[in-house]
């Protein structure tokens, strides 16, 4: 593909995103790159339009004007479930699962799916090794070996959290979009979550939404700050952390200090 | 893509990954003994064939709305007008092209599917409620053409002199009943048979993603509308094989086929044996007929009170519990509160 020649293109392309609601300008002329293999935070307060930027780029939302390409093709007509085959896909905010399936049969189906099986009907799912071997290193990966046969609904949060995650890995990512990987996870929960987010393969292109300066700083090679549905500015974490705009109008407060040399 | 993870998986993993996955689509040894049983009842209650007839068609129209209904949570409360339009289809083609029973069947689960397809268009958007209506106004637009067709169908006289050919050429439909029971358990088993590899496929699995979650089914690639599409026409042309079915062991097509009673009747048969599982169908239409049967032989005018209280007891006395008496798909999943809406 297009990205494994080109290692340091743009594999995600948004130029010019405009979206209006009646007279709310939800989105203003938002143009965003994403490189291969970008760890790319998108931040912004509450408003800010991070989320219809999110519906914007995965197609459940139409934009007014605008251009959108994956992997040099333009994807901007295209509906959700063609651009997810394509590799654009996302995780949510609250968790969206399928609360009667299992870990294991969930996984089965999405990487099923995703190996061209998704609408075989007369061969019971999970026949083929190959299947099978991915959903198991999922289930390795994502830690959820041990919760492999709990319906869905009886899962901890955390584990729901980490099944999120892993739908959305499942279906062959080239770029992943993770809306607030970690809200709402209790402590305990969390570090096992925060290690899987790093542990995320390499080639994979991340834009990571988050309100959590921590892993923002953390995980970010690159960031985008949004404010009333406009970019404000795009820069390094250091180079963002230190902007005197930002901090006027976004990270006024002490929480960033401590990660300016980090 | 390539699956040099960080975890090595042994074909140990892989097996016991393959027995959780096929758990449950495993044929068990109840279910054989099930059909079994099923078969031999004509033999030990030669006087019932009709009625077991009766039971084995309703079970596969059952069948058809759980597959909607159950796997994929589309509400329907004008299932009827794919019986009901089977019913005819059967009906006229034996009396105007060909009286095999078979070939007949094989034109009735085309049509009443075209037409399952047309009307799934209809189902794609809005809300449960604008589905039941959708649903509802479809099975009387039937009613009201079949009504007025009079020239085809009989209007309300009904169809009759339908005569059927023996079944594969040997087996006569005979009086009492006999081959009818037989038939009609042969088609409804065909199908059961084919649902149940269904519903275990990926596909399969699709149908029950997009009933728990849609927004998440589309965002994994699921193309819901295709698939919706899909289970409406499959669903539609079963229903109408069950109708068809009907017309062939009564040899006869009324209007009271295209009822709101039916679907509302069929509705409530999934409610008491529990949607989305294969087996609700059966077990909800062979309670529903034995109880009808015998209540109003007992009080024929308010049997249905009898019915209503049963269903008032099931749905707020004893739901949970009666779920963990019987099986543990539940006799309930999402029904209760549909089945208000009829009340």
């Amino acid at each position: 593909m297009n990205a494994a020649a080109h290692p340091l293109d743009t594999v995600l392309s948004a130029t010019g995103l405009v979206k209006t609601f009646g007279g709310i300008k939800a989105t203003q002329n938002v143009t965003l790159n994403l490189k291969h293999g970008a760890r790319h935070a998108l931040i912004g307060p509450n408003g800010a339009g991070k989320t219809t930027l999110i519906n914007l780029l995965t197609g459940v939302l139409k934009p007014t004007s605008g251009r959108i390409e994956l992997l040099g093709e333009d994807i901007s007509d295209l509906s959700p479930h063609l651009r997810v085959r394509r590799g654009m896909v996302r995780t949510f905010q609250i968790n969206q699962l399928f609360d009667s399936l299992t870990p294991l049969e969930t996984l089965s189906l999405v990487v099923s799916q995703h190996m061209g099986e998704g609408a075989v009907w007369y061969k019971a799912m999970g026949q083929s090794s190959q299947v099978l071997t991915r959903v198991d290193e999922l289930l390795n990966q994502f830690r959820l070996l041990e919760v492999m046969n709990t319906q869905t609904s009886l899962m901890s949060y955390g584990k729901r959290r980490l099944l999120e995650m892993a739908i959305a890995l499942a279906c062959n990512p080239k770029v992943l979009l993770l809306d607030e990987p970690v809200a709402g996870v209790p402590t305990g929960e969390r570090d096992e979550l925060l290690a899987t987010v790093a542990a995320l393969p390499a080639d994979v292109s991340i834009l990571l939404i988050e309100h959590d300066m921590d892993l923002v700083f953390n995980f970010a090679n690159r960031m985008t700050v949004l404010v009333n549905g406009a970019v404000l500015t795009e820069g390094s974490p250091e180079e963002i952390a230190n902007d005197p705009q930002v901090k006027a109008v976004y990270l006024g407060h002490t929480q960033i200090e401590g990660h300016t040399h980090g | 893509m390539d699956s040099q993870g960080t975890h090595s998986s042994n074909s140990k993993d892989l097996d016991s990954l393959q027995r959780s996955l096929h758990k449950n689509s495993k044929i068990k040894i109840t279910e054989l003994l099930f059909w079994v049983v099923a078969f031999l009842m004509p033999l030990a209650l030669p006087s019932h064939d009709m009625m077991i007839s009766e039971i084995a068609i309703t079970a596969l129209f059952a069948l058809s709305l759980d597959l909607v209904l159950g796997y994929s949570g589309i509400v329907s409360l004008g299932h009827a007008a794919f019986f009901g339009f089977g019913v005819y289809s059967a009906a006229l083609f034996a009396k105007f092209f060909n009286a095999d029973p078979l070939l007949g069947l094989v034109v009735c689960a085309v049509l009443c599917g075209f037409l399952g397809w047309m009307c799934s268009f209809t189902i794609l958007r809005g809300s449960d409620l604008t589905r039941l209506m959708v649903t509802l106004g479809v099975a009387l637009i039937l009613l009201e053409l079949a009504n007025q067709m009079d020239w085809l169908t009989g209007g309300s006289d009904g169809l009759q002199g339908v005569l059927i050919g023996p079944v594969l050429r040997r087996f006569e439909f005979d009086l009492e009943g006999r081959t009818a029971a037989w038939y009609s358990m042969s088609i409804a088993l065909l199908f059961f048979m084919f649902a149940r590899v269904l519903v275990g496929s990926p596909w399969g699995y699709t149908l029950r993603v997009i009933r728990d979650n849609r927004l998440r089914a589309m965002a994994i690639g699921v193309p819901v509308s295709k698939v919706l599409i899909s289970v409406y026409t499959i669903a539609a042309s079963i229903a109408g094989v069950a109708g068809g079915v009907l017309a062939q062991t009564t040899g006869f097509a009324s209007l009271d086929v295209f009822a709101f009673d039916r679907s509302a009747d069929l509705m409530l048969m999934l409610v008491i044996g529990g949607v989305g599982w294969l087996y609700g169908g059966i077990a909800g239409a062979v309670i529903f007929k034995i109880l009808q049967s015998e209540l109003s032989a007992v009080t024929p005018q308010y049997w249905m009170f009898w019915i209503g209280l049963l269903l008032i007891i099931l749905v707020h006395v004893g739901r949970d519990r009666i779920k963990g008496w019987f099986m543990p798909k539940g006799l309930f999943g999402k029904l209760g509160e549909q089945s208000e809406v009829r009340k």
